[in-house]
């Protein structure tokens, strides 16, 4: 018989492989990050100051952003080619299926962003504390993001206006992410104190981690009966 | 007991019930409305800062608090409806959605409208104000999803498991806001610092916010009665329900 570990690898490996398979993909949400990191001093201007002010600020909307588009595809080639009926059918729990669906898109997508982003931030000139609380933010926050936004996408997924609909959804409820990290990186700016901020973090990240697997395979069920 | 509360969910017997009490929640509505708005509107003292302007919290106090009371009562009925597979709490869930985005849009514009005159600006990025807005945004994308099923059945679960979400959330967004926006920009302007509210203002407000729960009770039950005959047009009652509508005209 299966043990759990088991199946927890097997599909993990199976979504990286999958995901090697088409680099270029891989490649786009980190691109489309970068390309909306330009957009912004064509939109404010291109002050040194102004910009370094807001760079924490406009990192974390292009992440927050990028992370929505990327979601997107998380369950939808399992639910066009039927493995998510055959995971559904399959007798081992979904929630851990779904958990290691999460955590592999999470290393395909999530792990690069922070290094994109770190130095983005890096050659835009954040102080080295500021760059740390920053760090810090989207390690504790952009799993957070992968996991309330796979809810929204177990819903969504297969519908017509399925893109459109699940930023719709998933926005409002990033938006404690976001307030979070912001207020710690401002703080680190002016050398205070983030620890509280962080453990806001941690213990959303912790929240997540214990309730969205479930509420995602429940989603699953429900579009798949 | 069981067996009572079966016959009280059957879309049937619930349809019947909600043409039976629409007409009392009717008249219960236009009675502690008139009652609420002649006591706010006329015998409440005009307030010794705010002069006439204050009024407006006769709406947009009771319209704030059925704001995050119709969302707590959309996620508990979506989550019965889940759990134990009742037609009927779908229907309610999927029938408050729009009432209660209506009362937090009300609940907006009326702020806004006050904060004119109050504040100098129509909008301030005020905790409550922004976690209100957050609030719709969160009823907009349960109505967007509500919608976007073919199926009633994978709809109303599916939005449920949403507004289940949204539940959890609510106080972590409450919460963030109103962290935010106290440290992020200090007191510029803080609310009404609630001085406790004088005994004659406060007696129309309660009544205002009774009527407007009443007339949330109405709007549900009529909303429902017409989810319940599209959601059963298949059934045999509704087929002679309808013949008798037809054999009276």
């Amino acid at each position: 018989m299966y043990s759990y570990w088991n199946v927890f690898r097997v599909i993990f490996l199976r979504d990286i492989i999958l995901a090697s398979r088409y680099r270029a993909e891989l490649a786009n949400p980190l691109i489309f990050f970068i390309m909306v990191i330009v957009l912004f001093p064509f939109a404010f201007g291109s002050d040194p100051e102004l910009l370094r002010r807001v760079t924490a600020g406009m990192i974390w909307i292009t992440a927050l952003l990028a992370s929505s588009l990327s979601l997107e595809g998380i369950f939808r080639s399992d639910y066009d080619d039927g493995s998510a009926e055959q995971m559904v059918l399959s007798g081992c729990p979904l929630t851990l299926l779904v958990a290691a669906k999460i955590t592999a898109h999470w290393c395909l997508t999530g792990l690069p962003l922070i290094i994109i982003a770190m130095l983005t931030a890096y050659l835009l000139s954040l102080s080295t504390q500021a760059l740390q609380a920053l760090f810090l933010t989207l390690l504790l926050g952009t799993p957070v993001l992968s996991l309330i936004g796979a809810i929204a996408v177990a819903l969504t997924v297969g519908l017509r206006s399925g893109g459109m609909l699940l930023s719709l959804i998933i926005l409002p409820l990033y938006m404690p992410t976001l307030i979070f990290s912001m207020l710690a990186v401002e703080n680190a700016m002016v050398d205070l104190p983030v620890d509280a901020e962080l453990y806001f973090l941690s213990g959303m990240l912790a929240l997540s981690v214990t309730l969205a697997p479930i509420a995602t395979a429940y989603s699953l069920r429900i579009r798949m009966s | 007991m069981l067996k009572q509360f079966h016959r009280l969910v059957s879309p049937k017997y619930f349809y019947n019930l909600a043409v039976l009490l629409t007409p009392w929640f009717s008249w219960l509505t236009a009675l502690l409305m008139i009652a609420g708005l002649y006591g706010g509107l006329v015998f409440a003292p005009a307030d010794y800062q705010q002069g006439e302007s204050f009024r407006i919290i006769y709406v947009h106090v009771p319209s704030a608090w059925m704001s995050l009371f119709i969302y707590i009562v959309m996620a508990v009925a979506g989550g019965v409806g889940l759990i134990w597979h009742i037609k009927i709490a779908d229907v309610l869930a999927k029938s408050c959605a729009p009432v209660g985005a209506s009362f937090t849009f009300l609940a907006l514009a009326t702020g806004s409208l006050w904060g004119k005159p109050m504040w100098g600006t129509w909008w301030v990025w005020d905790a409550r104000l922004t976690s209100e807005l957050i609030l719709l945004f969160l009823y907009l994308g349960y109505m967007a999803l509500q919608s976007a099923f073919e199926d009633r059945r994978v709809a109303a679960r599916a939005s449920a498991i949403l507004a289940l979400v949204g539940l959890v959330n609510i106080p972590i967004i409450h919460y963030s806001v109103e962290w935010w926006s106290t440290l992020h920009q200090g007191a510029t302007v803080s609310k009404i610092d609630a001085p406790s509210i004088h005994i004659d203002m406060l007696i129309p407000l309660l009544i205002m916010a009774l009527a407007f729960k009443a007339y949330f009770v109405t709007i549900v039950l009529l909303r429902s009665r017409t989810e319940i005959l599209e959601y059963e047009c298949h059934s045999t009652w509704v087929s002679e329900l309808l013949n008798k509508v037809e054999s009276k005209t």
